[in-house]
C-alpha cells in the first residue's frame, strides 16, 4: 500500500484577522537546519506592512477600550490554545535545529510567558500609576495608557518564546502590534497566527508579517501611523542599519525600544513591567475638590 | 445670559503703579555672566559672549559667556569626574543638600522672582507666586527621594543614569531647570545644564546658590549659549542622558542625533491643547480657566489651552464673556504687581506670533484684539482671540506660543474628542462641565498626557507631567518622573535590558 501523501500547509500572512498571501505574490523558502525546504512562506512587501498598520490602527481603540479583565482572559486563552498545539510547535522548532528538550522548554516557556502577561492586564494601572498628593485642593491621578500601534521586529533565534515575549507586553498595555517574524525561522510565528485567529483576540490586534527584516523594518520605522517600535529582533541581523531606523522613527517622535547587543535569553524572567511600560504613556488627570 | 451680569466695561477703579524694586535682582553682583564648570566660574575658552536683554524694555542686562565645544567638553568632564563621589554619597546626605537648596531658594525667592522678570519679561505676580515657589517645591519633593530610591518601583538599589545633559527653554527658565536638576541630583546623577539663549540669568544665579549651599564641584555645571551649545551637548558622547524641554522640531532633531547611541532621552515638546467647554459648564469659573489657559505667561506655555472648543449653544455667550474679561487684563510693566500680561520674550518670538496671527486672518477667521495700549519699547502683543476658526487653519494646528486663542465649536462629545485629538500634538487638554461621568468619559478618550477638568495649567512636583504623540515622551514629577534618571540595579537581570 502506498504511503499516504501529507497535506502541506500554505504559510500566509496574518492581517486584520485574515490570512492573505503577500500582495506582491512573492514567497521564500523556510529551510530546516539540514537545508530541506520546510515551506514556501509569504514574502511580505512594503504594501503588506502598510495594510497591516491600517488593520492594527483600526483595531486599536477597541482593544484598548476592552476591560483589563477581558484583555487578560483573551491573552490567557491564547496560552490555552498554544498549549494544545504543543507537539506541533515542538516539531517546528526541532526542524529548525533546536534540540528536542530545548524545543519543549521553549514551548513551555511561551505558554507560561503568556499566562504571566495575561495576569498583568489588571495590575498595571495600580503598579505603574497612582494618586498624587498635590499641594492644593485637587484630586490628581496618573494612569498608563497605550501609545497605539507598535511595530515589532521579533527575535531571530528564539522564534516562539522570543516572539511571545515581545508581543505580549505590548498587548497588555492596550496596544495593537504589527510583527515582523523571525526571518530564518518563520514557521512558529505562522502557527501562532493560526492560534490567534481561533482565540478571542480581535482581528487586527496582532498582525504578523513574514519576510525580510531588511526590507520591512524601514517601512515600519518610517510609518507615521506607528507609535512605538520594538527593535529587539535586530540583534543578530546583518545588513540592517539601526541608526537609519531610529532616525526615521524620530520623524513622528515614535517611542523606540532599542535592540540589545545580542539576543537575550528569553527563558529569564521578565523584569517587572519595563517592557509593558516601554509602549505606554502616562496620563495625569486633575479635578478640583470642593463642597 | 449669566445670572450675575457684571458691567466690566465701566471704568471702575484705576490701579496705582505698584512696581517691585528691580535692585533686588542684584544685576551687577556676583559672578554674573560666566560659565559654571567644576565649581569654578570661567569665561568661554574663546572669550565669546552674547548679550541678554529685557524683553519689556530692550534694556541690555548683561553679557554672558557663549560656551563652545571646548567649554561643553570641560563641563561634561567635570560632571563625569563628580559622578562617582556624588552617586556614592549616602542618599540621606544628597537629600540634605537638596533640602538646603530648596530652602535657600525660598530665602532668596524675591531676588530670583525679580531677576526672572527682568530676563524673561513675564509678570512679577507669576514669578513670585508660581515660578519660584514651584521650583523650590520641586527641589524639596525630590530631596526626599534621594534616600528612598529603593522604593521608586525599579527594584532595590537602582543606579543613577549618569551624566545628564539638561536643555531648558526660555518660558519658565528657573522652573524647567528645577524640573530637571532636582530629580537628576536626587538620583545621584550629575548635570550639565544649558539654559535658553534669551534667559540665562536665573540659571547662573542658581549656580551661585549651589556654590553657597556647598554642593560638590561638578555636580551641577551651567553652560550658557544658543542652539550650537545645546547641539554640542546633545552630540557629546560623555553624556548618558538628554532631558530636553522645547520645540517639537528641535526635539525631533535631538531624537535623530541620539539614534543608535543607547543614550537615554526624555522630550517635553510642543502642544496645541484643546480646552473644551460644554454648555453646562459653570460660566464664571470657565471664563477664568480659559483666561488662565491661554494668557498665563503670555501664552508662552507648551500646554497652553490655545484651542477653545465650545459647545455650539453657548459659543456666543462664552465669547462675549471672555472678551469682556480679557478687556480687564492689564498689560505692561512686568515688574508692576498689578500686571497680568507681560512682554513677549524675544523679537523672534514676536515675529512668529504676528506671522501666525496674520495667517489666521488671511485664512478667514475673525480677529478680536484687546483694546489695551502697548508700551513703546520692548516686545508686546495684545491678547487676541480668533473666532470662526476652521480645523485645518494653521492657527488651529500650529503652536503659536503667544497670547492668541483660536475658538472652534462642537455639537456632541464625540465631535469634541475627535476635534481635540486632531493635531500631531498631545500634551494637555481641558474639560469644563458639571457632569462627572462626562469628565471621566472624555478624560479616557483625549489623547493628552495631562487632562485638566474644571481647572487648567496646574502643576505639582508630585504629579507626572508630559506628552503623548509628538508632544514628546517621558514624565517630569513624582515617582514616574524620577524613573527618567534611574537605571535598574545591574544585578537585577531579566530580559528587558
Amino acid at each position: 500500500m502506498a504511503e499516504r501523501v501529507r497535506v502541506l500547509r500554505t504559510a500566509k500572512l496574518f492581517i486584520g484577522g485574515a490570512f492573505p498571501r503577500s500582495e506582491s505574490g512573492r514567497t521564500f523558502e523556510a529551510r530546516g537546519a539540514d537545508g530541506t525546504v520546510l515551506a514556501n512562506v509569504a514574502l511580505a512587501s512594503r504594501k503588506d506592512v502598510r495594510d497591516a498598520v491600517v488593520a492594527a490602527r483600526a483595531a486599536q481603540p477597541g482593544w484598548a477600550a476592552a476591560t483589563a479583565l477581558n484583555r487578560g482572559q483573551v491573552l490567557h486563552r491564547v496560552a490555552e490554545l498554544l498549549e494544545g498545539r504543543h507537539a506541533q510547535l515542538v516539531d517546528e522548532l526541532v526542524a529548525t535545529g533546536v534540540e528536542p528538550d530545548a524545543a519543549r522548554a521553549e514551548v513551555d516557556g511561551a505558554v507560561d510567558r503568556l499566562v504571566w502577561y495575561a495576569g498583568w492586564t489588571d495590575k498595571l494601572t495600580q503598579v505603574a500609576g497612582g494618586v498624587n498628593p498635590v499641594a492644593g485642593p485637587f484630586f490628581n491621578l496618573t494612569v498608563p495608557e497605550p501609545v497605539g500601534v507598535v511595530g515589532v521586529i521579533a527575535p531571530q533565534r528564539s522564534a516562539l518564546l522570543g516572539l511571545v515575549s515581545v508581543v505580549a507586553p505590548a498587548l497588555v498595555g492596550g496596544n495593537t502590534v504589527v510583527v515582523v517574524a523571525s526571518e530564518a525561522r518563520p514557521l512558529p510565528a505562522v502557527t501562532l497566527t493560526e492560534i490567534l485567529a481561533t482565540s478571542d483576540v480581535p482581528p487586527g490586534t496582532v498582525d504578523v508579517l513574514t519576510g525580510s527584516v531588511a526590507e520591512l523594518a524601514p517601512v515600519l520605522a518610517g510609518h507615521l501611523d506607528v507609535d512605538g517600535l520594538d527593535l529587539t529582533g535586530l540583534a543578530g541581523v546583518d545588513g540592517v542599519d539601526r541608526v537609519a531606523l531610529e532616525t526615521a522613527a524620530a520623524e513622528d517622535v515614535t517611542r523606540v525600544l532599542p535592540p540589545p547587543a545580542e539576543e537575550p535569553d528569553f527563558h529569564r524572567t521578565p523584569r517587572g513591567v519595563d517592557r509593558i511600560m516601554a509602549f505606554c504613556d502616562l496620563k495625569t488627570v486633575w479635578h478640583p475638590k470642593g463642597p | 445670559m449669566s445670572r450675575f451680569p457684571l458691567d466690566l466695561g465701566s471704568p471702575g477703579w484705576e490701579y496705582a503703579p505698584a512696581p517691585e524694586a528691580r535692585t533686588v535682582a542684584r544685576l551687577d553682583a556676583g559672578a554674573q555672566g560666566r560659565l559654571f564648570i567644576g565649581g569654578t566660574w570661567q569665561d568661554a575658552a574663546d572669550g565669546a559672549t552674547f548679550p541678554t536683554h529685557s524683553p519689556a524694555t530692550d534694556e541690555h542686562l548683561a553679557d554672558v559667556a557663549l560656551a563652545g565645544g571646548t567649554d561643553v567638553d570641560r563641563a561634561v568632564a567635570a560632571a563625569r569626574a563628580a559622578l562617582p563621589a556624588w552617586s556614592g554619597l549616602p542618599g540621606a546626605e544628597r537629600a540634605k543638600l537638596l533640602f538646603r537648596l530648596a530652602r535657600m531658594l525660598q530665602e532668596r525667592a524675591r531676588e530670583f522672582a525679580v531677576l526672572e522678570v527682568l530676563d524673561n519679561g513675564k509678570p512679577i505676580r507669576e514669578t513670585r507666586d508660581f515660578d519660584v515657589p514651584t521650583a523650590a517645591a520641586h527641589l524639596f519633593h525630590h530631596a526626599g527621594w534621594a534616600d528612598k530610591l529603593d522604593h521608586a518601583g525599579l527594584g532595590p538599589a537602582p543606579r543613577p543614569v549618569g551624566v545628564v545633559g539638561a536643555i531648558v527653554p526660555w518660558n519658565f527658565p528657573l522652573l524647567m531647570l528645577a524640573w530637571k536638576v532636582a530629580p537628576a541630583l536626587a538620583s545621584g546623577s550629575t548635570v550639565v545644564l544649558k539654559p535658553a539663549e534669551t534667559t540665562p540669568l536665573t540659571a547662573l544665579r542658581f549656580a551661585e546658590l549651589c556654590e553657597q549651599a556647598d554642593l560638590p564641584p561638578g555636580v551641577l555645571n551651567v553652560v550658557t549659549g544658543a542652539g550650537a551649545t545645546g547641539a554640542a551637548l546633545v552630540r557629546h558622547p560623555g553624556v548618558d542622558k538628554i532631558a530636553f524641554t522645547g520645540s517639537t522640531a528641535v526635539g525631533k532633531d535631538i531624537q535623530r542625533t541620539l539614534a543608535g547611541t543607547d543614550r537615554r532621552l526624555t522630550l517635553e515638546l510642543g502642544g496645541k491643547a484643546a480646552n473644551i467647554v460644554f454648555a453646562d459648564a459653570p460660566i464664571d469659573e470657565t471664563i477664568e480657566g480659559i483666561v488662565d489657559g491661554i494668557f498665563f505667561n503670555q501664552g508662552h506655555v507648551c500646554c497652553a489651552g490655545s484651542r477653545l472648543l465650545v459647545e455650539e449653544p453657548v459659543h456666543d455667550l462664552v465669547v462675549e464673556r471672555l472678551t469682556r474679561r480679557i478687556g480687564t487684563l492689564r498689560l505692561g510693566d512686568p515688574l508692576d504687581k498689578n500686571t497680568d500680561v507681560g512682554a513677549i520674550n524675544s523679537p523672534a518670538q514676536l515675529a512668529r506670533i504676528r506671522e501666525l496671527a496674520d495667517v489666521g486672518e488671511a485664512e478667514g477667521a475673525q480677529r478680536w484684539t484687546a483694546d489695551c495700549p502697548l508700551p513703546e519699547r520692548g516686545n508686546w502683543f495684545p491678547p487676541t482671540v480668533f473666532t470662526g476658526v476652521s480645523q485645518s487653519s494653521r492657527i488651529a494646528q500650529e503652536e503659536i506660543f503667544g497670547p492668541v486663542l483660536s475658538v472652534l465649536t462642537f455639537r456632541t462629545p464625540d465631535e469634541a474628542v475627535t476635534k481635540a485629538n486632531n493635531t500631531p500634538y498631545g500634551l494637555s487638554a481641558g474639560i469644563w462641565t458639571e457632569k462627572g461621568a462626562r469628565i471621566l468619559w472624555m478624560a479616557d478618550r483625549l489623547r493628552a498626557g495631562v487632562v485638566w477638568a474644571n481647572t487648567f495649567n496646574r502643576f505639582d512636583p508630585a504629579s507626572p507631567f508630559g506628552g503623548v504623540k509628538e508632544s514628546g515622551f517621558g514624565r517630569e514629577g513624582g515617582r514616574q518622573g524620577l524613573h527618567a534618571y534611574l537605571e535598574p540595579s545591574a544585578d537585577r537581570g531579566g530580559i528587558d535590558g
